[in-house]
């Protein structure tokens, strides 16, 4: 089952919400490896690293990425309704 | 606080639940569901997600091992963050094919199979069950811990006594709200908003402990990190691999809990809902986990040492005089605990009842040619019993693991035994290669490998595993041991297992999916699920309706009951302006009623019947399937009558021809007969005559009698050599004769040969041309027949050679093995159109008696001639009649042709 080709050229609109729905699947990759960083990090004269200040770091990334999910799905809420001729809810 | 005060709040709040509920599910059936299908409940409702072991575990878990406890949090909230990737479109297959649980999911995608709704069904159940347990312990613990007054209260300190209370009313709760009615989707607004409602309750407990934590006890949040880095332990260092392990696996747990999928998909009534969960979830465990390491920290610095750090969100306040907070805190726990037991042992009954009851039932009902009856009575019992089952067994694990420590672990281990559902739920959404085959065995083996490494070593070495299983591997193989398969040390026994048993479920997944072949229903099915965005809206609608209302009115009665289904039929008729049970029947009204038998009998079946009672132009897979496999029958006895007629036919020709040679042999035998008699009577007749004559002798003269006896013995004596001929002729066609090869001069059988001619017409005088040196060869071949041959031709010259000086001229050439004889005379030749019927029997051209011949002369000499292994030929265009001769010059000892043809 072959899509019909895809124009070359889109509408702004629908051009900038294919990048957002490409935004949001890069959105947990990046998130992702944020949330790894603690591994990698250590107080010098400890050699552990320190709870509270990973603590911070943690919930700093998990606000950041809420923030940022909230909103792209602002914009990808367009994608829910019914698609008009061109189809934008499918992939490029 | 006593006993008895606490056990009156936890009525009184579970009497605000089932107000609540009650009211959801009222103002449901009123139509005015609105505010309860908004995105905030079903946000609010995904926190199931967090039992009691999140409420109460939680902070335990960050005060023996710090920041750890986040894992099971952050790997959720990078599956929600990223939902535009696997959960979108996981919503949106569940609602467009009405799935009703994670097992009828998988076993939907791989071709309706039921064998693996069981196998998930059984996986859920084992890895479900002491979740349940889990949660009963933490309720029991939970009681004892603030009740002040044990020894008044007896009951208070028997645990397994309150395990089973609430055990008890949960069920009773869930059978209320839970199957009420058997309703399209398989959603339960009631339960939904219920669990919404614990959802706020919960997060408000433990938030205000936390308030009261970080601002009343410590100085704010400076203080607080201080306090954090205080009572750090060696613990809290953060591993490597159990860090990215655990985040990843909470994050494949989001995804396969059987409770998170009910909410998630099952309980969806919008995908739009989904882009607000997206961050509103995050950002409600967010919330929840954002104070779990300022209590623990506070507690461990607080408490006397040696108190349990679990029940930390209680006793914290306690010791420190709170207790209304503590009250909260405990209202939160049990909210926690109830919610996720509700909603669990939905989704398993639904499981337990959809994939295992319901079909057995209806085996053996069919077994025994009894009629389906009233399914909806039964479906209802059966969820009402299953749900009791479910939570019996989890009430029965609970009193057999004694509420020991096994348990505390086991939320995690639960998490590994529902991952190995991923690979074949992920295979369903995006790969539509996956095959059943793949899946069972993907699933089998992961599962045994979970129980072996993981879930069966949990409950301490000699429980259900021997302790020398444990200890030296199984049948004393040491690479068999649960802990470490193949030597594997180094991983920790949670990272172990999900390592291994993920490893080989997906290489069996993927394994059987290469090798296997799926059927046509569940490639139709595979391409359904995984290009479900190529189809705009729900693919299945009612374009021409052609049943009338009366037809399905009884189907339905049947499926939801009577009374439910009039009543339905006259709301739709009412809501078209009509008066009595029988509405209309438009396409509204047909997607209405199979929405409704969807919630009783499941989709595909309640499309399949309205299909096959309203007989319309869309049909679900099923059907086709049938009426597929029907044409193909159809086609096959077609084919096979075609291959028959065929037959036949080629019988018939063969027949046929059969008959045409039989005929045409007939028509030859008529003619050899009738030639034969004539050439039989022709002499006949003048002997007769002439003998007839001679009787009255006396009349004659002496010279008359010897003429008239001439004739006569010239007559017999034509006879005898036509009946010789004959019987050669017969003899040679029949290849009985027996060649006297032997090597002879070609000269001298050519001169025996125009001698003997001479005969013929002995007073027409011959000059017959030879070259005596080309005929000096020997060879070796039958030279009686050879001269026979030579003879007939000469004959035949001497007779028909109407020339006044007739010639005759022999000529003689050899050519390799072959010997060629040209017989020509100067005659008038043999016409063109006759010269291919001079070889055939009977065959005189001038049927003249004088030729004193029967025209079997050539015959014969072909005959002969292909004995030989040579052949006789006319030669056209010599200037009169030719013929050539031709043989091989050694004859072998047996004449080759006939042989061959024999």
């Amino acid at each position: 089952m072959k899509p019909p080709a895809s124009p070359p050229f889109l509408a702004r609109n629908s051009y900038r919400l294919r990048r957002l729905m490409d935004a949001a699947r890069f959105l947990p990759v990046f998130g992702f490896v944020l949330m790894l960083l603690p591994l990698m990090r250590e107080d010098p004269a400890t050699g552990t690293g320190s709870a509270a200040s990973e603590w911070a770091y943690l919930f700093a990334v998990w606000l950041v990425l809420i923030l940022a999910t909230a909103l792209m799905a602002r914009g990808l809420r367009k994608a829910f309704d019914p698609p008009k001729a061109p189809d934008p809810a499918r992939k490029d | 606080m006593s006993f008895n005060l606490l056990v009156l709040t936890c009525l009184a709040y579970v009497a605000l639940l089932f107000a609540v509920a009650s009211l959801a599910e009222r103002s449901a059936e009123e139509g005015r569901a609105g505010w309860l299908r908004s995105p905030l409940v079903y946000t609010l409702s995904l926190s199931v997600y967090c039992t009691a072991w999140t409420f109460y575990g939680a902070v335990g878990y960050a005060a023996r091992s710090g920041l750890e406890f986040m894992t099971i949090y952050l790997g959720p909230t990078l599956v929600f963050v990223g939902w535009w990737v696997i959960l979108r479109k996981l919503v949106r297959i569940g609602r467009e094919n009405r799935v009703t649980s994670i097992a009828d999911f998988i076993s939907s995608r791989y071709g309706k199979s039921n064998l693996l709704g069981v196998i998930v069904t059984v996986l859920c159940i084992s890895a479900g069950t002491p979740y349940i347990a889990l949660q009963l312990q933490s309720i029991a613990q939970s009681f004892t811990v603030f009740v002040t007054d044990l020894d008044t209260a007896p009951v208070a300190g028997d645990r397994t006594l309150i395990a089973l209370w609430v055990a008890i009313g949960l069920a009773f709760f869930t059978i209320v709200f839970g199957t009420r009615n058997l309703d399209a989707n398989e959603q339960h607004h009631g339960v939904v908003t219920a669990i919404a409602l614990e959802a706020v309750v919960k997060l408000v407990a433990l938030l205000a402990v936390g308030v009261f934590v970080v601002w009343g006890v410590a100085g704010g949040p400076a203080d607080i990190l201080a306090r954090i880095d205080a009572q750090a332990l060696p613990d809290w260092q953060i591993q490597p691999g159990r860090w990215t392990g655990l985040i990843l696996l909470s994050a494949i747990a989001i995804i396969t809990l059987p409770r998170m999928f009910q909410v998630l998909v099952v309980e969806n009534v919008d995908d739009k809902h989904l882009a607000t969960a997206s961050w509103a979830f995050p950002a409600y465990l967010f919330a929840i986990s954002l104070f779990v390491l300022p209590i623990a920290a506070l507690g461990m610095e607080l408490m006397p040492a040696g108190s349990n750090p679990d029940m930390f969100v209680m006793t914290l306040p306690l010791a420190l005089g709170r207790d209304d907070l503590a009250l909260l805190a405990f209202l939160g726990g049990f909210s926690a605990a109830t919610s996720m037991v509700i909603v669990a042992s939905l989704a398993l009954a639904t499981m337990v009842s959809n994939h295992i009851v319901v079909p057995l039932w209806l085996a053996l009902r069919a077994a025994n040619g009894q009629d389906t009856g009233n399914m909806r009575l039964l479906v209802l019992n059966v969820r009402r019993l299953s749900i009791s089952i479910v939570l019996g067994f989890g009430y029965l694990y609970y009193v057999m693991s004694g509420g020991s420590e096994a348990l505390a672990a086991i939320g995690l281990i639960a998490f590994v035994g529902m991952a190995q559902t991923l690979p074949a739920l992920l295979g369903a959404l995006f790969w539509r290669g996956a095959s059943r085959t793949g899946a069972a065995l993907g699933l089998i083996s992961g599962a045994a490998l979970w129980a072996y490494t993981l879930l069966l070593p949990s409950f301490g070495p000699g429980v259900v595993l021997p302790a020398h299983v444990m200890a030296d591997g199984l049948f004393g193989l040491p690479w068999l041991r649960p802990y470490s398969l193949f030597g594997l040390t180094t991983l920790d026994p949670l990272l172990h297992a999900l390592f291994w048993s993920l490893l080989v479920n997906v290489l069996a997944f993927c394994i059987g999916s290469f090798l296997s072949f799926p059927s046509p229903i569940e490639r139709v099915q595979g391409a359904l699920f995984v290009n479900v965005y190529d189809r705009p809206g729900p693919a299945r609608s009612w374009s021409r309706p052609m049943a009338q209302a009366e037809d399905l009115l009884p189907v339905a009665q049947r499926i939801i009951g009577v009374k439910s289904a009039q009543a339905f039929f006259q709301a739709q008729a009412e809501g078209q302006g009509k008066a009595g049970f029988l509405p209309d029947i438009t396409p509204e009204f047909l997607e209405a009623l199979e929405l409704k038998l969807a919630g009783s009998v499941g989709a595909a079946t309640a499309h399949a019947m309205i299909a096959q009672s309203a007989g319309t132009a869309v049909v679900s897979v099923e059907d086709l399937m049938a009426v597929a496999s029907e044409t193909a029958q159809i086609m096959e006895y077609s084919s096979q009558l075609e291959a028959k007629s065929e037959e036949l036919t080629r019988t018939a020709r063969k027949l046929r021809e059969a008959n045409d040679k039989l005929r045409k042999l007939s028509v030859q035998k008529d003619a050899f007969l009738s030639q034969i008699s004539h050439e039989l009577r022709t002499p006949m007749t003048s002997i007769r005559a002439f003998s007839e004559i001679m009787m009255e002798a006396d009349s004659l003269s002496p010279e008359e009698q010897a003429h008239f006896a001439q004739v006569i013995h010239d007559e017999s004596i034509r006879l005898t050599r036509l009946l010789d001929d004959l019987l050669d002729l017969s003899v040679l066609e029949h290849g009985q004769v027996q060649l006297d090869v032997a090597p002879a001069n070609l000269r001298k059988l050519l001169d025996q040969a125009v001698t003997s001619s001479k005969s013929v017409q002995a007073n027409r005088m011959f000059r017959i041309i030879r070259s005596r040196d080309d005929e000096e060869i020997m060879v070796t071949t039958d030279g009686g027949r050879l001269t026979q041959v030579f003879i007939n031709i000469l004959s035949n010259a001497r007779k028909y050679c109407t020339a006044e000086t007739p010639e005759i001229y022999i000529q003689v050439r050899q050519m390799q093995d072959m010997i060629e004889i040209d017989f020509t005379d100067n005659g008038a030749g043999i016409p063109t159109e006759s010269q291919a019927l001079i070889f055939e029997k009977f065959a005189r051209l001038t049927d003249s008696l004088h030729a004193g011949g029967a025209g079997l002369g050539l015959a014969i000499c072909r005959e002969i001639m292909q004995k030989l292994g040579g052949d006789i030929i006319y030669v056209p265009g010599q200037g009169g009649a030719s013929f050539r001769v031709s043989f091989p010059r050694v004859l072998a000892a047996r004449a080759p042709r006939r042989e061959a043809a024999e």
